[in-house]
């Protein structure tokens, strides 16, 4: 028997759009992923998800979301769907194995941090090149770090960074941020960071863990090198779309293209929310708000379609 | 906790990483989301091959010596040790059909 509605990927999205269909009876579906919870989970103080004044932790959100969820009946799995089958009726999911059928499919797989591709930086992974300042910030105490980048999450990172590293260097291409103005105003006050502007990282030096960098200033093209014990890639996120390539039109940049004002793409009952879809605003109250448009979009189409 | 996983201190990291049998080794913290979500799969490893492979953890922030003397610099990180020397060492949150590819060797 088919499921009415399946959902692929959790986080402010999937949950929501979980949350709304379970309260529309459809019971819903939920493979959260392996790495369930998404962004959120690596985002220490979330300051701008309404209702929360004080701040709430990124993963604490996660799991009130999750919990919310549930209490309406979503069935959650932490699995990773590893197929899909659009062309057919009903879709078919695959995890591994195990093949499932929906009716309906709402897409949340969200969006991954990106890499420069520069030398160094993938085999220096996990010994002092990181793209999670959160995780690995505890393992630079008194040391020198770059962050590399010049959006939110750049300066998030820097910031973070300060209550243990001794330096912060920010490495950014161009000459101002394209962070929102309290967070720049943040990371450009604080007495730990400095900022390298018009500076582009070229390679990551050291053999055995991060002993150096090289920079690039990007007016003259010139080269030098600067010892660093660590480096932070917040250069932001690619969407998570791979599964989908040959199923649905994806944008130039790999994200799920949709039709305007909706959830809706261009096959007629799979439908995407949150960071998949959206380069512009990718918040996690964006998220969670279309993760909603994607729940009341679906319960439509299904009761269209009867 | 589940009973299928050995907390570890640092008193008690060197004796275990030195037996005979493998044994994998989670360095971990509180504050680590990625962290949360391998400890589950971790688990479901463990009981589902008890007499191939031993799990235990490491909190980091209580323990950060053993972290340091390892060459940790990113958690999660989790290594594989058999007679005190590493045999496996997988940096950062995968998930499980990917753990079990990488441990596929000691499993077998």
């Amino acid at each position: 028997m088919s499921e009415k509605v399946i959902i692929i990927g959790s986080g402010p999205a999937g949950y929501t759009a979980a949350l709304y269909a379970a309260r529309a009876s459809l019971e819903p579906l939920v493979l959260e992923g392996s790495m369930r919870g998404g962004q959120l989970m690596i985002t220490t103080d979330v300051e701008n998800y309404p209702g929360f004044p004080d701040g709430i932790m990124g993963p604490e959100l996660i799991e009130q979301f999750r919990k919310q969820a549930e209490r309406f009946g979503a069935r959650l799995q932490t699995v990773d769907v590893t197929a899909v089958d659009f062309s057919q009726r009903p879709f078919k999911v695959s995890v591994g194995a195990d093949d499932y059928e929906a009716d309906s499919v709402i897409i949340s797989t969200g969006a991954n941090a990106k890499w420069l591709g520069v030398p160094g930086e993938e085999n220096l992974t996990g010994r002092g090149v990181s793209a999670c300042a959160t995780c690995d910030g505890f393992f630079f105490r008194d040391r020198e770090v770059i962050v590399v980048g010049g959006g939110d999450t750049a300066m998030e990172e820097a910031l973070f960074l300060t209550k243990f590293a001794s330096k912060v260097y920010v490495v950014h291409r161009r000459d101002e941020f394209r962070a929102s103005k309290i967070m720049a105003q943040r990371v450009v006050d604080h007495e730990k960071v400095e900022i390298l502007w018009n500076t582009a990282l070229e390679e990551v030096l050291g053999d055995d863990t991060v002993t150096g960098a090289v920079l690039k200033d990007t007016t003259t093209d010139t080269l030098r090198e600067m010892s660093i014990d660590g480096v932070f890639i917040a250069i932001g996120h690619k969407p998570t779309t791979e599964l989908f390539e040959n199923q649905l039109i994806l944008s130039d940049t790999g994200y799920i293209s949709l039709a305007t004002r909706s959830t809706v793409t261009n096959i007629e009952g799979v439908f995407a929310a949150g960071d998949v879809a959206d380069h512009i605003y990718r918040q996690a109250v964006t998220a969670a708000g279309t993760g909603c448009q994607a729940a009341i979009d679906a319960e439509r189409w299904l009761a269209d379609n009867e | 906790m589940s009973d299928n996983i050995t907390t570890l201190t640092s008193e008690t990291f060197q004796s275990t990483i030195d037996g005979e049998a493998p044994v994998l080794v989670d360095f971990w913290a509180e504050w680590c989301g990625p962290c949360k979500a391998v400890s589950p799969i971790l688990e479901e490893i463990a009981s589902e091959n008890p007499s191939k492979i031993s799990i235990a953890k490491l909190n980091i922030d209580d323990f950060p010596q053993p972290a340091a003397d390892h060459g940790i610099m990113s958690i999660p990180t989790m290594v594989v040790y058999q007679n005190g020397v590493t045999i496996k060492k997988i940096v950062g949150a995968r998930s499980k059909a990917a753990i079990l590819d990488e441990l596929s060797d000691i499993l077998s």
